[in-house]
């Protein structure tokens, strides 16, 4: 058995973890922030490793 | 991750037809998350396959450069990621400044657990040889250690996340941020300090980075500041994969209301709403696919043989990846997260991470081989 396997199998987790996402989240790009933070003037609010709740 | 790039041969006989055909998908699965999720996240993912595509295609990573520092006295690596995190700390510390409302550092505080998870991690990372974004690669790239530790490391980032504020409870020092023009002052010292300390105990022969790393260092940093300059925040790894399993708990009906980390509004929204939404987990899958591209680009990327490992390797693995991700919660991230982002958008708790994960690899170094891990099939 060579990497090839091990390769699609690591495409396949990814791809079966968006699809549960999909199927349980939607997505809407009219609710999409701006393209770009910088110079947006909104502030960031997404999830970070060193975050913690206030 | 191999740095070779061969261009010759064929994949089957038309090389340069597979090849075109891995651009145009690449190129459609930004252009189709940018129009159906959001133009930010399409580009977040576009910044995420360069991430992987550097990592894997140039052979630039974490782990294996502290593995050879520790062994061979082999600095070049580690000099490399020093000057990556200088040229990333020289662009993003005033821009920080000027633009802190918008931008956010990867801030974290010195505290019992941040270290001490942070000295886990090092170990962990040494018995799998991969990091947070090194497990990715690995995984994306076909490395059976890689792709078993990635969701075992997924769960215990989980559970390293609902159990979080236990453990900073046990007492941290407030935050400290060396910010502004000072704090890049000091940053720049620092790391030229802590690069002519390894340069110092390099052996001789290892004293020159290879180009290769030279051109990874220049850009992933390019990479990392477009990654704070579109999301707002730092790039990391460790978030967005406990994310995952977060909301696959979610699904299954667990309630994670008695987490004081997953009951906070930011998480909680998170929880609700698509991962192609969150920014750490569309680099983290950009990093996969990336690697994954790199090793189809290569005419024998995919045919190395999966190694025959005793079972007590296979066992460590997935006992590595749990541990790594536990640990990295409560260091406040990996190596990317805490690391690379921490030192560079001016935490001081990146510091502390490094020297405690790099005393960690030292004894992960050791464990490796007990573990059976270095076996060749």
């Amino acid at each position: 058995m060579t990497r090839r396997i091990t390769g699609l199998l690591a495409l396949s987790l990814i791809l079966g973890v968006i699809l549960f996402d999909l199927s349980t989240a939607q997505v809407n790009p009219y609710r999409a922030p701006p393209i770009i933070a910088l110079g947006s003037g909104v502030a960031s609010v997404g999830g970070f490793c060193g975050a913690l709740p206030d | 991750m191999s740095s070779e790039l061969s261009t010759h041969g064929s994949k089957t006989s038309a090389p340069y037809v597979w090849r075109s055909v891995l651009i145009l998908i690449a190129t459609s699965i930004v252009l189709m998350i940018a129009i159906f999720v959001g133009a930010r996240y399409g580009l977040l993912f576009a910044v995420g396959l360069g991430f992987g595509i550097v990592l894997e295609g140039l052979g630039f990573g974490f782990a294996g450069p502290w593995r050879a520092m520790i062994l061979k006295r082999n600095p070049a690596g580690v000099l490399a990621q020093l000057l990556s995190i200088g040229l990333v700390a020289t662009l993003t510390l005033p821009l920080l400044e000027t633009h802190g409302s918008e931008l956010s550092g990867a801030r974290g505080s010195i505290g019992w657990a941040m270290v001490a998870g942070a000295f886990i991690f090092g170990v962990a990372m040494q018995v799998v040889l991969g990091c947070g974004s090194g497990t990715l690669v690995n995984a994306g790239s076909g490395n059976p250690i890689g792709l078993l530790a990635l969701p075992f490391f997924a769960i215990g980032s989980f559970l390293g996340a609902y159990h979080v504020i236990w453990w900073t409870d046990l007492g941290s020092l407030p935050v400290i941020v060396l910010a502004g023009w000072s704090g890049l002052f000091l940053t720049i010292v620092m790391l030229a300090i802590v690069a002519a300390i390894f340069y110092y105990f390099a052996n001789p022969q290892y004293r020159k980075i290879p180009k290769n790393y030279l051109i990874a260092a220049a850009i992933i940093a390019i990479l990392a500041v477009l990654n704070l300059i579109i999301a707002g925040q730092p790039w990391g790894v460790v978030y967005g994969l406990g994310l995952w399993v977060a909301k696959m708990a979610v699904a299954s009906g667990a309630d994670l209301s008695g987490s004081v980390f997953f009951s906070a509004p930011i998480n909680s929204e998170r929880l609700k709403e698509s991962i192609l939404t969150d920014y750490t987990s569309l680099t983290n899958i950009g990093l996969m696919v990336g690697a994954y591209f790199v090793a189809s680009w290569r005419i024998k990327g995919f045919s190395q043989k999966i190694p025959r490992l005793p079972l007590r390797a296979w066992s460590a693995t997935i006992l590595a990846g749990l541990v790594m991700g536990y640990a990295a919660r409560l260091a406040f991230g990996c190596n990317v997260g805490a690391y690379f982002s921490g030192i560079s958008t001016g935490s001081l708790h990146g510091w502390a991470w490094f020297a405690a994960a790099f005393c960690g690899s030292y004894y992960g170094v050791k464990l490796r081989p007990l573990l059976g891990l270095e076996a060749k099939s």
